[in-house]
């Protein structure tokens, strides 16, 4: 089934080739060459997961299973490989701290993030895993990534953030003084804008993780961006504040100061512990339900002014090509979304039978009013429960019943939020937008479900 | 992470634990390579909870946190702020001193930029490089080619990103006189900048960018029954 998929001319030479090498990875992460490949097809989920119930299976025979087994037996990230006791009643288990006071996950979980396979490995960016996530949080180690120099290494003893430019004082504040300001915790989304971007012409992953996988929710903790202008005190005109990161991408954003004084965090901490370096440690900015680009990581530096300073990232990058050749510029909010996880492409049904289908929704207007879900292409819409707590520019996790009688479905999901807004179909999108813009592609996505159980990314 | 590793970071830290309680480091006079492990607490053998973060203010500063004055962070000072403020906004505002012309950006480039840009400027497949100059007039069409010479729409833009982001192998390490050269360089090489101007902060704002006025705000949301435009 190779394809020349990008052979459009709205493709730029470097797109086409990130795209190209973007299937080409994926293709090979769902049907590993050395895998057979019918192992995996058996099971609703595709790759290694599969493949370590296997492993795990294969070991019934021996107490150790690194011994007994002929795979090759190795923890996967972030677990730590203990030997499988034939009757785990009749051993004592792990002692207790074996694992030095930091906990890890089972060696027979294997979900992790995929890189984009950019040019280079230091500007790039990866996927969470969405279809194997459950609730509304993301594991930090699962969180997406988008890095423009690598991630950089940061002792927050030597890191200090510096606020100036029109403000009546301009202050500095270490770690330490940002830790000790009062503080919120907030459940918040963050998107990338780039989030679907492969998806504009044609179906072209085949994962709800390549598809949507640069979305994710965290329990955000920090000060209040708002309290340390009050601290400075702003002057009057001032408009626009640059945030700026300590990464070797030195990255900027302007953000405008009603948005900061509204919700903006200064963020030190992610699901209960201090954030992790990829996601901005020891300081990052968040800015709820706007693009993920413009929350800073590594935030080192905030300086007020009247105007917008045009930074790369907000001239060249993060603008929307319009038809008529002219951009978009400062489209900051991510518009409401939301996307089936369960079941979702490159999966296959057994067999007829009961199913929830469940998914995210999310707007960076709100909360969540309602979502539909429709199983014939959009024909009919029935609403899906909504698993509470609904919360303010947060992932929210819809769930409906259903009964697959085997015969050909369409499975499509649709948000509305609380102003009202309603997730557009992907021809409503592009007859405003045409095709080029890459960024904020937030349509209704499809997967069919053909007769034989196999789950695909299709256009309907 | 294995467990493996997990013991060599925890006595790695606990190494240097060590060197940094001997030198009372509380600030990052001493660069450390990790975190030490909590101390056991005498009696209990309790892991110690976290140091109480300190203040930098100086003691005695006024403190009324209905006002917003909290006796943390304090003034910073021009020296700090200058250390960090290396932004040029489009009027040139923030841009240093110093300048450069096309001859001269001509020999950096082959030098600093060529390897993933190219000598034609087009960008050098798998390096990552992108094209930074040609595309005039493709924007409206069904293959636009976004460069600096077609897409950007200010000067500053490409002075501020390079002296902040580039050369990938080595970023910030550009002089504000290079950056001024290569800059004029690229916008030599795109038929925006005359190879004869010498480049420096008074510039930004003679320049004319061709896709200057490419740029509009949008309301938003654009399709369905939503209220709620942006508000910037």
């Amino acid at each position: 089934m190779k394809k020349d998929r990008f052979a459009s001319p709205r493709y730029g030479v470097a797109e086409r080739r990130m795209a190209e090498a973007l299937v080409e990875l994926e293709a090979q992460a769902l049907d590993p060459p050395t895998e057979e490949t019918c192992a995996c097809k058996e099971g609703m989920f595709p790759g290694l997961s599969r493949r370590s119930l296997l492993a795990g299976g294969a070991s019934l025979g021996g107490a150790m299973i690194a011994a007994a087994a002929g795979r090759a037996q190795e923890a996967p990230p972030g677990a730590a490989l203990e030997p499988v006791p034939e009757d785990p009643t009749r051993v004592q288990g792990q002692p207790v701290l074996s694992e030095n006071g930091y906990g890890s996950r089972s060696q027979f979980e294997s979900e992790v993030r995929w890189r984009y396979p950019t040019a280079t490995a230091h500007t790039s960016w990866s996927m969470t895993p969405l279809a194997s996530g459950h609730g509304i949080v993301t594991p930090s180690g699962l969180h997406f990534e988008r890095h423009h120099a690598g991630i950089p290494t940061i002792d927050p003893r030597a890191h200090s953030l510096i606020l100036h430019g029109m403000v009546e004082e301009p202050l500095r504040f270490t770690m330490d003084d940002l830790m000790r300001l009062p503080a919120v915790s907030r459940m918040h989304f963050i998107e990338c804008s780039g989030n679907t971007l492969t998806e504009w012409e044609e179906p072209t992953l085949r994962t709800v993780q390549g598809t949507h996988g640069l979305t994710s929710t965290s329990e955000w903790t920090g000060v209040k961006l708002s309290t340390l202008l009050e601290m400075a005190g702003l002057r009057d005109g001032a408009a626009w504040i640059l945030a700026e990161g300590a990464d070797a991408a030195v990255m900027t954003r302007s953000v405008p100061v009603g948005k900061v004084m509204d919700d903006a965090i200064l963020a030190y901490a992610q699901n209960g512990e201090a954030l992790r370096p990829e996601q901005g440690y020891p300081l990052r900015l968040l800015l709820p339900g706007f693009e993920g680009n413009m929350q800073i990581k590594w935030l080192r530096r905030l300086e007020v002014s009247d105007t917008p300073y045009m930074t790369r990232e907000e001239t060249s990058k993060y603008t929307d090509l319009m038809p008529d050749g002219r951009a978009r510029q400062f489209t900051f909010v991510m518009d409401a979304k939301s996307v089936i996880t369960f079941p979702s492409g490159a999966m296959r049904l057994p067999r007829p039978g009961y199913y929830e289908i469940t998914g995210l929704a999310w707007s960076g207007r709100g909360k969540v009013a309602k979502v539909e879900v429709s199983a014939d292409g959009g024909e009919t819409w029935e609403e899906a429960a909504l698993e509470g707590p609904v919360l303010d520019k947060c992932h929210t996790r819809f769930r409906l019943p259903w009964v697959w009688n085997g015969e050909e479905a369409v499975l499509q999901s649709r948000v509305t939020d609380e102003t009202g807004y309603v997730q557009p179909t992907l021809e409503e999108l592009v007859a405003v937008r045409g095709t080029d813009s890459v960024y904020h592609l937030n349509a209704i996505q499809s997967w069919r479900v053909a007769g034989d159980g196999e789950v695909t990314n299709v256009h309907a | 992470m294995s467990m493996r590793n997990v013991s060599i970071l925890a006595a790695t830290g606990a190494a240097f634990a060590l060197a940094s309680h001997a030198q009372q480091a509380d600030d990052a006079q001493v660069p450390r390579q990790a975190a030490e492990l909590p101390q056991r607490l005498e009696g209990t053998g309790e892991r110690a909870p976290e140091t109480v973060p300190r203040s930098s203010a100086e003691e005695g500063a006024e403190i009324d946190p209905a006002a917003f004055r909290f006796g943390l962070g304090r003034r910073a000072s021009g020296e700090e702020i200058a250390a960090v403020d290396i932004d040029v906004m489009p009027d040139g505002h923030g841009a240093p001193e110093g300048g450069g012309t096309f001859a001269e950006g001509e020999e950096l480039y082959a030098t600093h930029c060529v390897a993933c840009h190219g000598a034609d400027l087009q960008g050098v497949e798998g390096t990552g490089g992108v094209a930074l100059i040609g595309g005039r007039g493709t924007l409206d069409t069904d293959a636009p080619v976004k460069t600096v010479e077609s897409y950007w729409p200010h000067a500053s833009t490409l002075f501020d990103y390079t002296q902040r982001a580039m050369p990938f192998n080595a970023p910030g390490s550009l002089t504000p006189d290079e950056v001024y050269a290569i800059s004029a360089y690229i916008l030599g090489r795109a038929g925006i900048l005359d190879k004869g101007t010498e480049m420096d902060a008074a510039t930004f704002a003679e320049i004319e960018m061709p896709n200057a006025d490419g740029f509009y705000r949008a309301t938003r949301p654009d399709t369905g029954p939503g209220e709620a435009p942006d508000a910037d």
